[in-house]
């Protein structure tokens, strides 16, 4: 019994290791998103609290927790206070499997890559019941607008999942990275260039961002699902929404960017030097490239129209994945990659 | 009592209780809630059993995607239940002869084949991947009543798309192919004209 007690208490110590620098991630992000948008649209962003106003994040959180939860008279009080915590649990619950270096990861399960599937179209369920419990017809829209893209969107993601795993032969995401290792030549967003791009765009489509921000839509809808939270509920269904980016961004980093492995790996001039030798900076370095991208998108592109989108996932992505599958099956075939 | 069979008996606990929960509760949104939570916990109790491919497909695949749509369903109904709740006396025999016929079943399997024939699986070695293993049956022993389950799938999908597609006329669509090849000249027109103050 002791052993088991020892065994759930280094577990915990564990998740907490993985938790607690997602969540400060997360707190940075924010501010990260603010500086990116701001020079982007020629201001400065914030600057005022702390040096370079590195303190904003805290500043916004105690600003959030110190507010009411105002609870709509006609709402769902059960499910209304429920719904965030359904959108938080499967964000965090997807790092688990994710490898930060060879030997840095939590739960190293075989099916690691259908883990994550699972978690994140868990996370719908936040969205949709938050929009019903409030009883408003904008968050009831805006929660079956996510419902319906999440849907769509997570087919177009799996199918590009689908060559990742003919390349590797392994639903395990660290013999996912093993089976690229080899320098930026050998990674999969080579071979498997349009499905890169198009599992890129349906994470930022699976994650309700701009450009794909109808759930929000705060021009039609207010502010879609979650126009009737307030305080530290809204706080946790932001923090879900920035924990799933990061997750998207170190995925897609982990699937087709080598995970931890250098760039520079069997370069002869570079030998074993640090630039050669993979490392958890590696890894960092490009899921922070794909955080960029998702706040470029928001800085650059206007917000699809709702048809546009179920287009663009089911009309364009769909067959493009499909064919690409196979490409990638002859590819493995040939032995040119993967095996 | 190991903690296996605690954590068995808490998972059967939840997805029975949960599962009587589905049919019983009013609101039809916590019915597909409650159906949400007794698969999660049937995938928990497979789990317990090492089929960690199974257990993560079923929350992929029922709670991922084919709740998500049923829940979606369910909002958009505003199911009024007091009407459906009349028929419970007159239906309730047929009901109950259902569920017997179901429990006979189950009890004739399990009572022909023993409880013995079905014990918990041995803990495989650390580097025994069930992934590889399932795959590696499906595509060679059981290849083609995979094949043939496909095939259904695939024209269930089919007769799906023929019932609810229908040509409906006056509805107005758009081409985005010819929406992004226009030009300039085809919507605007430059027009030379005298300037209107100056004249005077």
């Amino acid at each position: 019994m002791m052993e088991q007690l020892l065994t759930l208490g280094w577990t915990w110590m564990k998740v907490m290791a993985v938790v607690l620098p997602v969540t400060i991630a997360v707190a940075y992000f924010t501010y990260f998103e603010r500086k990116v948008i701001g020079y982007m649209q020629v201001r400065r962003g914030p600057n005022r609290v702390g040096p370079l106003g590195l303190f904003q994040p805290f500043a916004d959180l105690f600003k959030m927790l110190f507010k009411e939860i105002i609870i709509p008279a006609n709402a769902n009080r059960f499910l209304f206070i429920l719904a965030p915590v359904l959108t938080l649990a499967p964000a965090l619950t997807a790092w688990a499997v994710v490898p930060f270096d060879d030997w840095l990861v939590l739960a190293d399960i075989d099916a690691g890559l259908l883990f994550i599937l699972a978690m994140t179209s868990m996370g719908v369920y936040g969205v949709l019941i938050g929009g019903w419990a409030s009883n408003s017809k904008y968050a009831l829209l805006g929660g079956l607008r996510a419902a319906a893209q999440t849907v769509s969107y997570e087919i177009a993601m799996g199918f590009a999942l689908v060559g990742v795993i003919v390349l590797a032969g392994t639903l395990n995401l660290s013999g996912i990275v093993h089976a690229q290792s080899g320098g930026i030549l050998s990674w999969f967003w080579l071979p498997l260039l349009p499905l890169f791009v198009i599992y890129f765009i349906s994470g930022v489509a699976e994650t309700n961002r701009a450009p794909f921000d109808v759930a929000e839509g705060e021009s039609e809808i207010v502010a879609g699902f979650h126009v009737d939270y307030s305080g530290s509920a809204f706080a946790v269904f932001f923090l879900a929404e920035y924990a799933n980016m990061i997750l998207i961004s170190a995925l897609a980093a982990t699937l087709f960017l080598g995970g931890w492995l250098s760039p520079f790996q069997g370069v002869p001039v570079l030998g074993d030097t640090f630039l050669a030798e993979g490392g958890v900076h590696w890894f960092l370095l490009k899921t922070v490239v794909f955080c960029f991208f998702y706040l470029w998108f928001r800085a650059t592109f206007p917000r699809y129209r709702y048809d546009q989108i179920m287009r663009l996932g089911w009309k364009v992505f769909i067959p493009i994945t499909i064919v690409w599958i196979m490409v990638a099956g002859v590819f493995r075939v040939l032995g040119w990659y993967g095996g | 009592m190991g903690a296996i069979e605690i954590i068995f008996y808490l998972f059967s606990a939840i997805l029975i209780g949960s599962a009587l929960s589905v049919v019983t509760v009013g609101n039809p949104i916590y019915a597909v809630l409650f159906l949400v939570l007794s698969f999660f916990s049937a995938a928990c109790i497979w789990l317990l059993m090492h089929a960690e491919f199974l257990a993560i497909v079923l929350v992929l695949v029922y709670v991922g995607a084919v709740m998500v749509l049923f829940l979606f369903v369910v909002m958009m109904l505003d199911v009024n239940v007091n009407p459906l709740k009349e028929g419970f006396a007159r239906y309730l025999p047929v009901g109950l002869l259902v569920a017997f016929a179901m429990a006979l079943q189950m009890f004739l399997v399990i009572w022909t084949r023993g409880l013995e024939s079905m014990p918990m699986p041995e803990p495989k070695p650390d580097d025994y991947s069930h992934t590889t293993e399932l795959g590696m049956l499906l595509y060679t022993k059981y290849l083609y009543a995979f094949e043939v389950a496909a095939v259904i799938l695939l024209v269930a999908i089919i007769a799906a798309i023929a019932l609810t597609h229908r040509q409906r006329p006056g509805t107005r669509k758009q081409d985005p192919a010819r929406q992004v090849q226009v030009k300039r000249s085809d919507r605007v027109r430059m027009v030379k004209m005298q300037s209107e103050g100056e004249e005077n």
